[in-house]
């Protein structure tokens, strides 16, 4: 059997991917590459959800100027996963809580979960990368 | 990375033939990009690539395929929001050859 057959072998499996976000949107590139993997993951019609935790939540708020530091400001690409169908947004609780942030704070719409919430959430999922 | 001359004007490329720095973009630099890719610019084209400037002016990527397909139906009608529609505009993939003449980078998850 060639590669390609078992390629397409593969075609057709939805799996069940969540991407976890933890750290602020600049300073380092996990924020920027997580979401081009995301964009992919999605282009193969995949089922995915992202999560957004401790100083992850950054990377949804409003109103970023990342001119200052002469980075790309990708914070806009986040309302662009609806249309790559990817509306599962979550936001932990806690993190949200500890910065004084609240949804009327974000970008885009986000579902806001518990911990409990969160573990259940995460024990559902086929795969979970962390960035 | 290599530089091209365009009207008179030296901009810097891709080694795939993409611009550099969008912000240099103008018509002359389409219409270069254009006959590269061996398209015949027409109003309908210009249509998809300045659909094409403004998803990137609002979203900061280049939409895969299948979203700009989506899209441009929402925007301009069934009719051209459809792969039949857009690959006879630009045979050798929308989103990779209206992207670069639309001088945006290559859209992500494109493959």
């Amino acid at each position: 059997m060639s590669d390609m057959d078992e390629m397409d072998d593969g075609s057709g499996v939805v799996k069940k991917f969540m991407f976890l976000n933890r750290k602020a949107p600049h300073g380092t590139v996990y924020a920027l590459e997580g979401l081009e993997v995301v964009l992919i993951t999605a282009a193969f019609d995949q089922d995915v959800s992202m999560v957004f935790t401790d100083d992850g939540v950054y990377q949804l708020i409003k109103g970023i100027d990342s001119k200052g530091i002469e980075v790309k400001d990708f914070s806009k690409t986040y309302r662009a996963l609806e249309g790559y169908d990817v509306e599962k947004l979550y936001v932990d609780q806690a993190s949200m809580d500890a910065r004084g942030l609240t949804e009327d704070d974000l970008i885009v719409d986000v579902a806001v979960l518990s911990v409990d919430e969160m573990a259940n959430l995460m024990a559902e999922q086929d795969v979970v990368i962390s960035f | 990375m290599p530089m091209v001359n365009i009207a008179g004007k030296e901009v810097e490329v891709d080694e795939e033939g993409y611009l550099v720095d969008l912000s240099q973009w103008n018509e002359d630099i389409a219409k270069y990009m254009a006959v590269e890719e061996k398209v015949d610019l027409t109003d309908s084209h210009w249509e998809v690539v300045n659909f094409l400037r403004e998803y990137y002016a609002e979203y900061q990527i280049a939409p895969a395929v299948r979203v700009l397909t989506k899209a441009i139906g929402k925007k301009l009608g069934p009719e051209k929001g459809n792969n039949k529609y857009l690959y006879e505009l630009f045979p050798y993939g929308p989103a990779k050859q209206a992207c670069k003449i639309a001088g945006l980078p290559k859209p992500t998850g494109c493959i």
